[in-house]
This record gives structure tokens, sequence and C-alpha cells, in this order.
């Protein structure tokens, strides 16, 4: 005992991390690359940012080679210029992504205003300036949509889930098969399948309702598969409970399976919603059209975000195309805060 | 009677007991409904081909064979006229944009899934996995307004560039010096809108990959990159194939997106730098506001042909990812 | 948790392990005697030596090992014996860093191979773990490669030329690891359609192709049938002539029957510690600590 108190107290080390000092030559090596770059672009007819990038990559790849080259091998050098083109990979993914953010937010945020959530488009046209006119047709058709395509697809989906993971049943195979197929199913498909199904075999036009359904085809499967990862995750302890108690399987279910699975059924519907939210494609053959609000979801057409920014773009006027930004970016918020919401719901889950 | 050992010896083996419950009557109709709701899926599909084939019928019967292999697309004003509607350039022109997008996309993706797995450090990684899975909730208008707005000029630069360098090679010539709305850059904007799937069940095989052999791998003096090569790879072949198809699939529907950054014109295009092209979905699109009725279910048949298109390729990719995964347990 | 799980796993060990060994402990000193004997003195031993000075291990905030001191003498095969989550494995992780592999891991104090510590700053891990080769507890071929891909596999991944011709390269570490005769006719076959101690004398073999000093096995016979163990046991004792191993394991006819030292490893709840280090023989017949008695006697597991 004596010997451990007199031993100097021994600090956990990481000596596979390399120190800073390590990185040195690393850093050197890049900084070596960027001035090549500069030199290589004021001397070759070579010019703009997309020269600036692929120099800088093929000198910063070539220097760290040889740098590791020489210090470890060919091995290394190999190793070195594999990891370079994979960050460089990640780094194209994670371009477009910025881009698309900053560009929403920057060019939608210059028509933002309250009266984008008070006025509709039914008096003000595309050459108005931007702070006439506004929104709140395609929001209330947005919400619309969401509430009556949720409605129609939640009995179907979450009751499809149940059989897939309560019943197990003698079609799971097929029906896991189909419901597969189904989130393959093309959006412009459900549409034109809606219009062909209802339109044209009937004297209805478009409108609302029937806009909503191509959407709950699109949402079923995106619930259905979130559902029944969920159900899945209610531990078999808890159903042999019930029925040990002597329950009924529907007893069962709908007492102890469902509600131990509440959270993860949301964040279903919630990712689901997700899905639909910004469909445009669909909208183009059910939806009829309006500038107005029409709070009545069977008769006449109405609007939505998504049909608000494809007109926009399709008119194709620099007013148009300013609305479509402003709309676009109420509708990405409107998704993201969906998906966070998801996300936190399912994180909770997780940790539980 | 007492029964003796031999007696026993001698009796044939018992018949299993088959055991029975006599399910209760609320527990069949929850049974029963579930079952039935279960099979709304097969509804939607059967109803969903059903209803499309038989609406595009006319159009099949009139066109024939020629509906997929013809390049013309003519709806008669005059009554005497007749209907020409051939899908051909349409086809030919969803596959190559599709074709662009994968060869694209998914080494894009595989490298990101790769770069996330092995090399990124936490931090990086935790920031790049959000912002692809982002990616995946981006509605399609927004890709195509970017596209159009954002990503068509630079686009051009890059097809002026690749034309300028590799115009020697027959697909990347050009007639005449038209950059813009061609397959290239309907190619890339459906890149973009594929990598997130691609990414993340490429991610997903490559986490799978046996802990041991990587191990083994690096006990054998191997780099990182030796590793991946000797085992994730060839572990994750085909659960990427799989993932490729998936993205395929998502393509090969895609419609708003492509609309906005393709001149579509029916005329099979294979200069991919050149301003024309042809696809599918977006065709139905554009000529559906103006369409007659008879042109309207000529539509509806080329619906029909997407819907078949994209249900084998998504099945296909769905048993490859299944197979993938399941070997990988 | 983990101390929780481990303190299980060290009660049930232990019950095997009496069913065993309780009345053996004399037998084992018979045994490791024999072994002792067997070694023929003179040969002058190749490999290296490698020396462990105050080896520490942590993963996160859990102090797994806590300085650990051995030496391992050129030619030599040492045992390391203990019960489960004794730092044992983590210890012989940390001879050719693969305990770094783990995210949250650290570690403190030296490695020495030839008198040079691997640890040392600007080291390259890759050509430390081509002269320290690891078998894994459970085989693990690669299963997209041949039989002869598997075993030359090593030479690929380190990208280094072979000194030899590749098929002799080829027979040589077969014979080594005592898999020739079985897999001579079928070198294009795929890896997979081995036995289990097949694939472990295969694994074997792929850790000689590249010719390591010093070959670190951690219980490379726990998922094996008795038969296999045998066979693998008669391997290391023919490779101990030219390399130096250390092996972990659970069993400790095994240790006394393959090793010239052993070294028994103890956790009282906190870090895992070195008992005591001695020839086979002299700690399996009078071990100086009074735990090492009570381990090797089957008192407790």
């Amino acid at each position: 005992m004596t010997t451990l108190i007199t031993n100097p107290r021994v600090e956990p080390r990481k000596p596979w991390k390399s120190t800073p000092k390590q990185e040195l030559p690393n850093i050197l090596m890049l900084l070596l690359a960027v001035v090549a770059t500069v030199v290589v672009v004021a001397v070759t007819p070579m010019k703009g940012k997309l020269a600036y990038a692929f120099l800088f990559f093929i000198f910063g790849t070539t220097f760290q080679m040889a740098l590791s080259w020489k210090k470890r091998g060919r091995a290394a050098a190999t190793d070195t210029f594999a990891g370079a083109v994979m960050m460089t990979g990640g780094f194209i993914v994670f371009l477009p992504v910025v881009s698309l953010l900053w560009t929403t937010i920057s060019k939608g945020f210059k028509g933002l205003g309250l009266h984008i959530f008070t006025q509709t488009m039914a008096s003000t046209s595309y050459s108005d300036p931007l702070s006439k006119g506004g929104l709140l047709h395609a929001i209330i058709g947005t919400l619309y949509l969401i509430v009556i395509a949720t409605v129609i697809s939640l009995p179907l989906s979450i009751l499809t889930a149940l059989y897939l993971t309560e019943i197990k049943g003698r079609a799971s195979g097929l029906i896991q098969f189909l419901v597969q197929a189904m989130s393959g199913v093309p959006s412009v498909v459900a549409g034109v399948f809606i219009y062909a199904a209802i339109l044209l075999s009937t004297h209805l036009r478009g409108s609302t309702f029937i806009g909503a359904l191509p959407l709950a085809i699109l949402m079923i499967p995106t619930v259905t598969r979130t559902s029944q990862e969920v159900l899945n995750l209610v531990p078999n302890e808890l159903r042999e409970a019930g029925l040990a108690l002597g329950a009924t399987q529907w007893k069962a279910v709908a007492t102890i399976v469902v509600p131990a699975a509440r959270s993860g059924l949301i964040t279903a519907v919630i990712l689901g919603v997700a899905r639909i939210a910004g469909e445009t494609a669909p909208l183009l053959f059910t939806l009829g059209t309006t500038d107005k609000i029409n709070w009545n979801p069977f008769v006449g057409g109405q609007n939505a975000l998504p049909y608000y920014v494809w007109s926009g773009l399709r008119d194709g006027t620099e007013g148009g195309v300013q609305r479509a930004w402003t709309a676009i970016l109420v509708l990405l918020i409107l998704v993201l805060s969906l998906f966070t919401t998801a996300r936190i719901f399912g994180n909770r889950k997780a940790k539980r | 009677m007492p029964v003796s050992s031999t007696q026993i010896q001698k009796a044939p083996p018992p018949a299993p007991r088959e055991i029975t419950t006599k399910p209760r009557a609320s527990d069949i109709f929850f049974r029963g409904v579930l079952t039935t709701m279960s099979m709304s899926s097969l509804l939607i599909l059967t109803l969903i081909g059903l209803f499309l084939s038989f609406r595009g019928y006319q159009a099949f019967k009139t066109q024939g064979f020629h509906f997929l292999t013809a390049y013309d697309w003519n709806a008669s004003t005059d009554a005497g006229q007749k209907d020409v509607f051939g899908l051909g350039a349409m086809i030919i022109g969803t596959l190559i944009i599709s074709t662009i997008a994968l060869l694209i996309g998914v080494p894009l993706s595989v490298l990101t899934a790769l770069f996330l797995t092995f090399y990124a450090p936490e931090r990086i990684k935790r920031a790049l996995t959000t912002l692809v899975d982002l990616m995946a909730s981006f509605p399609s208008i927004l890709f195509g307004l970017w596209g159009f707005i954002v990503l068509m000029p630079m686009a051009e630069y890059w097809a002026k560039l690749i034309h300028k360098y590799l115009g020697w090679i027959p697909v990347f010539s050009v007639p005449q010096p038209a950059y813009t709305r061609s397959p290239f850059i309907a190619g890339i904007v459906l890149a973009i809108m594929i990598i997130p799937i691609v990414t993340s069940v490429s991610r997903e095989i490559f986490g799978q990959t046996p802990l041991d052999r990587i191990q083994a791998a690096y006990a054998l003096g191997a780099t990182r990159w030796a590793m991946i090569k000797a085992v994730v790879l060839p572990f994750g072949a085909s659960g990427v194939v799989g993932g490729a198809m998936l993205g395929l699939g998502r393509a090969l529907g895609e419609t708003v997106a492509v609309y906005s950054v393709l001149n579509i014109v029916f005329k099979p295009n294979w200069q991919v730098l050149y301003g024309f092209g042809g696809n599918i979905a977006s065709m139905i699109v554009q000529k559906w506001g103006e369409a007659s009725l008879s042109e309207s279910k000529a539509l509806l048949a080329a619906g029909f042909v997407l819907f078949v298109m994209t249900l084998l390729v998504n099945l296909g990719a769905n048993f490859i990812v299944r197979r993938a995964i399941k070997s990988g347990k | 948790m983990n101390s929780n799980n481990d303190f299980e796993k060290n009660e049930n060990d232990g019950e095997d392990m009496s069913t065993n060994t309780v009345h053996q402990s004399s037998g084992l000193a018979n045994v490791a005697a024999n072994h002792a004997a067997q070694k023929q003195p003179g040969n002058a031993p190749l490999g290296s030596g490698l020396e462990a000075r105050g080896i520490h291990a942590w993963f996160g905030k859990h102090h797994a090992l806590e300085n650990v001191s051995l030496d391992f003498a050129a030619g030599t095969v040492t045992a390391l014996i203990g019960p489960s989550g004794c730092g044992k494995s983590t210890f012989i992780r940390t001879l050719n860093r693969m305990h770094e592999f783990i995210p949250s891991a650290a570690m403190a104090g030296e490695v020495l191979l030839d008198g040079k510590d691997i640890y040392e700053a600007g080291t390259d891990v890759t050509k430390i773990r081509l002269q320290i080769g690891m078998v894994f507890q459970k085989p693990n071929p690669f299963p997209s490669m041949t039989i002869g891909e598997n075993v030359l596999s090593g030479l690929k991944l380190a990208q280094i030329k072979s000194p030899i011709n590749k098929d002799d390269l080829l027979e040589e570490c077969l014979t080594r690891s005592g898999l020739w005769s079985e897999v001579k006719d079928r070198l294009g076959a795929h890896a997979g359609g081995l036995s289990g101690g097949q694939q472990q004398r295969l694994c074997i073999a792929r850790s000689l192709a590249v010719n390591p000093k010093v070959l670190l096995m951690d219980e490379p016979c726990s998922a094996l049938d008795p038969g296999s163990t045998l066979r693998i046991e008669d391997t290391i004792g023919q490779l101990a002539q030219t390399m130096t191993i250390i092996i972990v394991t659970h069993n400790m006819q095994q240790a006394a029957r393959v090793s010239d030292y052993t070294a028994f490893f103890l956790s009282d709840g906190g870090p895992g510690q070195l008992v005591e280090v001695g020839p086979t023989n002299e700690m399996f017949s009078r071990p100086k600590d009074e735990r090492t008695e009570n381990y090797v006697s089957g008192r407790f597991g």
C-alpha cells in the first residue's frame, strides 16, 4: 500500500492523438498549397472560383501525400490520398445544402412581413409591390391539405402497422412488400391516378379534399413504416403481461401497446406530414386553384404553399419569382420545424 | 388395470396435440378490422395500376407499340387528323438524366458515407449528418427554384468547361452553344436530390461492418484506406447498389424539380450538355394544362409507364437492401 | 452496469474453473514442468523482446488497468491468466496499439519493442502492428477472400513486397500454422468453408505472413472444440522457437501446457493489476501470492 501512496499520480494520455507540434508540417503543407494555387492562378489562364478549388485540391493532396510518403511510406500516402478524396466528397455534398438554405433565407427574407400572413393574392398581381398581397390563402390551403390527408391516412397506416406487428398474419410478407412498393410511387403518378379515378370519372372538379387524396397516398407508407418500427420497440413482456391478465388482444393493444408507443406514433405522423407538406406535382392535377381564401374543402379550387411557389416560378417575372422565394421560405420553416419536432420526440423516446 | 413397461414401449408415439383457443368475438372483430385495413395498400396499388391502364388504354390501343418507341407527340387539332403519341424520347431522356444523377450522386454519397463513418471527427460527423438528413426533407419545388435561379448559371459554366476540354468525346459535344436547360443540369439537380437517401443507406451498411474483421485488418498493419478496401467495400457493395437503386427510383419519378431546369423536346438527345432533353414526369406536367381529352388519356398512359418503371426499380432496390442488411446481421 | 456484468461473469467462470481444476494444482505444475523440460536449451531464440513499463489503461473515466510492468523475453511464451474483467485483454491490446480504437480509450506508460517505445510520438502505428501481430478470440478470416488470399492479405493491406516467392511464403505460413496438409488442394476456395479451428489456424497463418517478431493471442481457443484447441497449442509450441508469444487464456491447463511464464492479473473491484509473474511451473506449484494460490487451485474464478 505504501508504494501506491508514494507513486506519482499517473495521468491518462492519448499518445496516438497528434500534438499541435506534429500537425505543424501538415499545416505548412496546406499553406504551401494555398500559395501554389494563388501563383498558378495568377500566371496561367485558369481563372475563377472553380480554378482555385480545383488547384487547391490538387496541390493540397499532392503535398500531403508527399509528406506522408516521406514519413511513413507508400501505403500511408495512399491512405492520405483516399482521406483527401473522401473529405472533398463530403465537402461537395455540404455545399448545395448550405447554398439551398442560404439562398432561401436571403432571397425569401426580402418579401417577409406581417402582411403575408394577413393578405391573399385576391386583388394583387405579381407586378404589384411586394408589400401588397400575401400567402394567407396558401397557408390555409396547406393546413387544410395536411389535416385532411392526415385524417385519411392515419387510421389506414396505424392499423396496417398494427397488423404487421401485432397479428403478424399470413399476409404480413405481402403487406410489407406492398408498403415498400407504395413508398416508391412517384408523386406525379399519385396525382394523375386521382385525376383518372375521380375527376375523369365523375363530375367533380378539383378541390381541397381531392387534392388531399394523392397526399394521403404518399403519406401512408411513411407513417406505416415509422409506426411499425416504433411498435416493434414495445417490449413483448408488456403484451404478454396484458394477455396474462386475461385481457383480449384488442384490449391489450388498445390499452397497453398503443399508449406505450404513443410518442413514437406522433413522430411517425409528423414525419408523414413533413413528407407531404411540400409536395407540388400531385396538386397540379387535383387542387384546382384560387387566389382567395376558400373555407370549403369540398367545393371550389384551393391554393397551397408549394402550389403558390410553382405558380410564381412558372410566371417567371421578377415579382413572381420573388414571391415564390418568400413562400418557399415559409414552407421550409414549416417543414423544418416539423422535422425538428419529430427528431426531438424521437430522441426523447430513444433516451428513455 | 396397470400398464406394464413393455406395453408402453410397443405403443405408437403419441400424435402431437393441437393447441387451439377459441378466440373471443372482440378479437375476431379486431383481427378482421386490422386485416382489412392492411389490405388498403394492396387496394391502392391495384387501383393505381387499373385506373391508369384503363384510362390510358385508348392511347395504347391507337398507338400500339409505337407508344413506347416513337419520338413524336402530336395531338390532332382537326377531326380528320390522327393523334401521334410516342413516349420514346421521354423514356430515353428519363433514363439519361437518371444515369447522370447516379453517376454524380452515388460516388459523392459513398465518399460522404465513408468519410462520416471512418474519417470525420465526432463534431463534424454530427453536423454533416444532420445537414444531409435536412436535405432529405427539402420540398422538391425548392430544388426546382434553386436549380433554376442559382445552379443553372453555374452549371452552364461547368458545361462550357467540360465541352471545351472534353468536347472530343461524342456525349460532350454540342452542335450549337446552347447550354441552358440541358440533361446535364437536370442530372445535377437530381443528383443532389438523391444524395441523402443513397448516403444514409450506405452509411447504415458501412456502420454494420463486423468489428472483428476491421480489427483483423488493422492488426495486420493496414492503414485506414487499406482496411476499407479489404473489408468495408466488399461487405457494403451490395448495400450501396441497393441504395443507388432506391435513388434511381426517386430520380425516375421526380417531377417539378426537373421540369424547372429542363427544356423538354420530343427528340432523343444523347449530347448531355446540349440544351434539351426528355422526362416522362415533367412532360406530363407540361402537356397537362392544354391537353385535349385524347391527349390527357395518353398522358395517363405515360403515367402508367412511369408507375411500372419505378415500381420495378424500387422492388429490386428493397430486395437488395434488405438482403444486404440481413447478411450483415 | 459494466462492473456488475463483470462480476456476474466472474462468478460463472469460477464455477467453470472449479469443476476443472479444483484438485489439480499439483497436476498443473507437473504439466508446466514437463513443458519447460521439452524446450531445447541452447537454441538461440529468435524474435524480439517486449517490455511493458508502468502501463495504465482507461476507458473514459473508468480506470481499467493500473501500473503493469512486464518483461517478455525473446522466444518465450507468456500466458496471461486471471478472471474476466481483470484487464488482461485490455493489457494485451495496449501491446500492439489496438487499444486506441475505442474512442474513449486512454493510456499511460511505455511499451518497448527492441528498446524503442511503440507509443513514441511520430511512430508509424501500422509498422508497429506489422511487427507485433495479433490473433483474436473469434476466428475472423476475410470472407470475401480465398484461403490463399487470406494468408497473403497482410502483404496487400500494408502494401509490402513478399521477401520470397509468394507460393513459397503461402506454403511456409500454412505449414507453420499446421494447416498446410488440410488446405493445400483448395487454396482457391473461400475461407468460410473451413471449420472454426481451421479458420483460427488460417488467422495465425495470416499473421505469420508479414513475419512479426511478437505474436499476441487473445484467448485464441475459447471459441473452439478441444481437438482444435490441442492442435493450436501444438502450433504455438512450434512457433515459440522463432518468435515471442503472449497469450491470454481462461484455461489454466492451457497456460500450463503452452507457456514458459505465467502472469496473473486480478481486479479487486478497482482497476486490474498484475499480482504475480514467474516461470509457469513455479506459478502453479508454489505461487508467492496467496491470491494466485487461490486462483490456480480453483478456489475462485
